[in-house]
């Protein structure tokens, strides 16, 4: 009894359910809106919740069949928490995920089990990601056999096809991860995310801990992949020149809220954010003669758990009025397809 | 033993039980002879203290050789690798993991792991104002003087560089406690014991803070007081950072070495951090060795280049000519294969192939099969050096005119 009423005292603990459904259009294959995601803030001897992490705070986004959409944004945005929250692998708070036209948080388990295979992830770091214990052919094989992608006695014929696609050879079937160099291991996890013949994947940081040279081949790889299976990504990193090359969409996140979305072109000739212009000025050129005029951004990140009031971004923002302390500012098409939260374009 | 043959045929890297025991007999040899050498006490000054060939640098590699004797074969990490950073500029080191520029920068401090990783041959000299070291011949106890004090180091990665267990003040007064011996008045404010343990009186502490606060201020950290009293996990990426840079910069280096000070870190936060290097290596007049595979960072933040390969240096000279007229096939690679802002390319170039195994190098041109511009000339011997302009080296017979070239 004691704990529902301290619950109640404390008003920051409530969260705000309420959305307006979307209703879904063919064009696109993915469809979020209004997704939340909060971590509750355990404390004290009961382990009470005293408040929330807003990791993702209400983000809507819209990806198209056959397109990449890049999420950007300073480490502890919430973009790997969003690529998470859309693949179920954590559940969401609020908000919807539309996968296909239909909500992927409607299904049951074994529903949900049967719809797998067309939602993927490629994760970060690749010398984690891979069983230590299992040898290639288990580690991509393993989810074929679970959901009959093929039959059986097509099971190595197909494996093999697989991994030559991703640049493996036959022979690496029996090796085990620790026997691959960086670049290698981040192939068996593409090869163990496409074997299930996947729509959409998700690629969080796939390049993020490899080499340039390393890097390269990675990148082209996927984008081979994608036009040789029509494959949609969400490609999530802070690198934002990978995100320039392989993009067609591009979303600013910053603090749980997307600040920008708009198509590559848009962002990177007109970006209206001042978070997207700070981001933008901030990438070194390799080009010694020029001087970029950077725009500084003071200070760090705030803490997701008491985000600033008003628009998020007003703490850091260079051209930060008065109305930014205490009107959170709405999302605006500035032209068609590019969107802005910023009470700039008011 | 026909059993052995069949796994070598199978696996050519595979060494029976026998060959990797005589390895490692071999190489313990070898590497206690050094070790020996480096554990003497009493060296003669003049064993260890030589001339600079310019007075004008701080540090003059000189045919570096720095092998690590491993139980499956000697790997040698940097392979005769000469270049100079010169006082007040920055020296970039670019290459991709593997290629030996942390090794070079270990060497220098002579962190490398021992006693398997031991510097084999070449000199490097250390102008330390008065006097000037030949590092390779320095014996240990004498470089606990050098290090901190004039040169110093930035690592890679924040976290696992600050202990954990101590708060943030303690850990940068005792750079200062140890090292900066000139903000005592008298030495009764501090005394060290013989397992370098550190006793100060209450002015020394004081006075110690003070260089403390002073050097957080310096480095851009606002509550300079909150943060001398919090632990490392408090802090973020970006501020652990600048504790590190403010550690390494307490005792005014003359050589700081920034071993990818940046890479763990957001774009955002990068720019802050590169700006704070710039200024403070004005301020103090310090060399920086920038070690890093952004080339991005090393365009904005250099004044010459060193492109490493396989252990080698392949490429260098000032920072315009390096990326104005990139002349090493594989610099031109590394080059074409970052994805750039505004470059209109459908494909990234990628550099075909991989590195060779570290173990056994061949005698040729380490880059030469993964070479698109190979030729005759490549078959032959490691190629040398070739001056392309008075400060702009590189090792290709491309650039060789002796070369016979079969296009």
């Amino acid at each position: 009894m004691s704990e529902n009423k301290k619950v109640k005292k404390n008003k920051s603990v409530e969260i705000d359910t309420s959305y307006e459904p979307i209703v879904h259009d063919d064009k696109y294959i993915l469809e979020v809106n209004k997704l939340k995601k909060y971590f509750p803030i355990k404390a004290g001897l009961l382990q009470r919740t005293v408040g929330h992490i807003k990791a993702v705070d209400g983000i809507s986004f819209k990806i198209e069949q056959g397109t990449t959409m890049g999420l950007v944004g300073e480490s502890g945005c919430g973009k790997t928490t969003t690529g998470r929250t859309i693949l179920r692998l954590t559940e969401k708070t609020s908000g919807q995920v539309l996968f296909k036209g239909k909500e992927i948080y409607d299904y049951t388990k074994p529903e949900l089990q049967t719809i797998r295979p067309q939602i993927q992830i490629i994760f970060q770091d690749p010398f984690s990601s891979l069983s230590p214990r299992l040898p290639v052919r288990e580690i991509v094989g393993e989810a074929v056999k679970e959901h009959k992608i093929v039959p059986d006695n097509e099971y190595y014929d197909y494996l093999d096809e697989i991994m030559e696609n991703c640049g493996l050879q036959p022979y690496h079937k029996d090796r085990y991860p620790h026997e691959f160099s960086g670049g290698q291991r981040q192939r068996i996890c593409i090869a163990r995310a496409l074997a299930l013949n996947p729509d959409f994947v998700v690629c969080d940081e796939p390049v993020s801990a490899l080499d340039v040279s390393i890097q390269a081949q990675i990148i082209n790889l996927l984008m081979d992949l994608q036009d040789k299976y029509n494959l949609t990504y969400l490609f999530i990193s802070h690198d934002l020149s990978v995100v320039e090359h392989i993009s067609d969409t591009i979303g600013v996140m910053y603090l749980g809220d997307m600040v920008e979305f708009g198509k590559k072109v848009d962002i990177f000739k007109n970006p209206l954010h001042p978070y997207t212009k700070a981001l933008f000025s901030a990438i070194p050129v390799p080009d010694p003669t020029v001087k970029i005029d950077r725009i500084p951004l003071e200070g760090a990140i705030p803490s997701p758990a008491n985000p600033p009031k008003g628009c998020k971004f007003h703490t850091r923002c260079a051209s930060c009025m008065e109305k930014c302390k205490s009107i959170t500012p709405e999302l605006r098409e500035m032209e068609p397809g590019h969107f802005v939260v910023c009470h700039l374009y008011d | 033993m026909s059993g052995d043959k069949n796994m070598k045929k199978t696996n050519p890297n595979y060494l029976s039980a026998r060959e990797s025991r005589a390895i490692s007999r071999r190489n313990r040899k070898i590497t206690r002879e050094f070790e020996r050498q480096n554990k003497r006490k009493n060296v003669p000054k003049r064993e260890y203290l030589t001339e600079m060939k310019d007075n004008n640098n701080v540090v003059e590699f000189d045919n570096l050789n720095t092998y690590f004797f491993t139980d499956v074969g000697t790997v040698k990490a940097v392979n005769g690798v000469s270049f100079d950073v010169p006082l007040g500029k920055t020296v970039g080191i670019v290459g991709e993991s593997g290629c030996g520029k942390s090794v070079t920068s270990l060497s220098l401090m002579k962190l490398v792991q021992r006693p398997q990783g031991q510097i084999v041959e070449g000199e490097i000299r250390f102008n330390a104002g008065d006097q000037v070291y030949n590092i390779a011949k320095t014996p240990i106890k004498e470089m606990y003087n050098i290090r901190g004090n004039n040169i110093s180091m930035i690592f890679q990665e924040p976290m696992t560089s600050l202990n954990p267990v101590f708060k943030i003040g303690t850990q940068v007064d005792e750079v200062i406690a140890l090292h900066s011996l000139d903000i005592f008045d008298s030495s009764d404010e501090v005394k060290k014991s013989s397992d370098g343990k550190v006793k100060m009186t209450k002015e020394g502490k004081s006075k110690v803070k003070k260089r403390t606060m002073e050097m957080l201020d310096l480095v851009g950290i606002a509550d300079s007081e909150k943060v001398y009293n919090m632990y490392p996990h408090e802090l973020s990426g970006g501020m652990r950072q600048r504790v590190m840079i403010a550690m390494s910069i307490a005792c005014n280096p003359r050589l700081i070495i920034a071993d990818e000070p940046t890479t763990a870190l957001d774009v955002t936060i990068q720019a802050q951090i590169l700006d704070i290097l710039k200024e403070l290596k004005d301020k103090l007049n310090s060399s920086i060795m920038l070690i890093t595979h952004d080339l991005g960072v090393i365009a904005g933040m250099a004044d010459y280049v060193v492109v490493m390969y396989a252990g080698r240096i392949v490429e260098k000279g000032t920072v315009e000519e390096v990326f104005k007229s990139p002349s090493h096939p594989y610099t031109i690679g590394l080059m074409a294969a970052r994805p750039g802002v505004k470059k209109d390319a459908n494909r990234l170039y990628s550099i075909p192939g991989k590195v060779p195994n570290p173990v056994d190098m061949p005698d040729y041109c380490y880059f030469r099969d993964r070479c698109e511009k190979r030729f005759d000339a490549c078959y032959g011997e490691y190629p040398g050096e070739i001056q392309l302009s008075p400060t702009h080296f590189v090792s290709c017979y491309l650039y060789d005119e002796g070369a016979s070239k079969n296009e």
